[in-house]
């Protein structure tokens, strides 16, 4: 057996496993001696905001919510764009401005058509 | 079994550090104790204090606040503990993995404080959690917490791995849960968890 061409190799594979089964073991044995698990209802709850969770996670929202985040959406980012765009106004190319104008008004021209359609108008 | 204190001490001198399996892993529980992060009322003022860059609780390696209960070792009671309030606490200390402490942290924590006579405050949380370490003042000061911390660490230091007095957690038969209360339609329903905490005899 030992004079096998792959022998040292099995040594090798064999030392290699318990190299890593070794503290998964240890681990183990650890966990099992001293932190015995302690499970009970309360500690096993979903939720670990103090409050008992009422109802089912899994419930349906109206379809209709996705246009507010949509419209959300709209002024969240003029938000993001404009405060840049106001700091550095002074100092701002005529071209700039109207790029900026455009990108605006693109933004508008969403709330106008969501306004003609009748979404702000709650259902 | 334990090195004596003598030896241990005459092989530090010539460089050799021993050491045991439990003075090593007290070493890691009380070195990196994670508060939970929640405050109760005007002690958490004192408390966040205690956290912050003039008191530096992470000295003593007790800065990683967590906001979820799974992740904390500590439960710093601070402040007044109403009824209504009662029941999500229990339960959050429910929550907690083992092996949790709890610091009642000022007058109300302790007794109800002030408002002791109170139709709406818990007379102490010891009446329903484990409480190690009890902090008077109103509010206490950051030196106090830490000192409650420090006394904290002592006590973990002094814990031993097996034995008939080693903590709860390290005994499989102790159980872990502690009843959460309810509310009643004078007062909390238990009023008090009687393994906890005994009631008092009033003599008169």
């Amino acid at each position: 057996m030992a004079s096998n061409p792959y022998f040292s190799l099995a040594v090798l594979f064999v030392a290699a496993l318990g190299f890593g089964l070794a503290p998964l073991g240890l681990a183990w044995v650890w966990a099992r001696v001293f932190s015995p698990a302690k499970p009970n209802e309360v500690k096993n709850a979903i939720y670990e905001c103090g409050l008992e969770s009422r109802g089912d996670a899994w419930m349906q929202f109206r379809s209709a919510y996705y246009l507010y985040a949509i419209m959300f959406l709209i002024f969240d980012v003029e938000a993001v764009f404009l405060l840049p765009f106001a700091v550095a106004f002074t100092g701002l190319s005529l071209a700039a401005c109207m790029a900026m104008l455009v990108f605006v008004l693109m933004l508008v021209e969403g709330l106008v058509w969501a306004w003609a359609k009748g979404i702000l108008t709650w259902a | 079994m334990a090195v004596e204190e003598g030896l241990k001490i005459e092989l530090g001198k010539q460089g050799v550090f021993v050491t045991t399996i439990e003075e090593l892993y007290n070493w890691g529980r009380r070195s990196s104790i994670w508060p939970m992060q929640f405050g109760l009322a005007c002690c958490a003022i004192e408390m966040i204090a205690t956290t912050m860059a003039r008191y530096d609780l992470a000295r003593f390696g007790g800065e990683v606040f967590r906001p979820s209960p799974r992740q904390a070792d500590l439960m710093i009671i601070s402040g007044t503990v109403t009824k209504k309030m009662a029941p999500q606490v229990v339960r959050l200390y429910n929550q907690m993995a083992e092996p949790r402490y709890v610091i009642a942290m000022g007058a109300c924590a302790i007794s109800g404080g002030p408002f002791k006579q109170g139709y709406n405050v818990l007379k102490g949380i010891d009446r329903y959690i484990p409480v190690d370490v009890h902090i008077p003042g109103c509010p206490p000061r950051p030196e106090a917490l830490i000192q409650a911390f420090m006394t904290l660490q002592k006590k973990i230091d002094g814990q031993h791995l097996t034995g008939p007095d080693r903590p709860r957690h390290l005994d499989a038969e102790a159980q872990g849960e502690f009843p959460v209360p309810e509310q009643g339609a004078h007062d909390l329903e238990p009023t008090s968890n009687a393994g906890v905490w005994p009631v008092p005899i009033v003599i008169r």
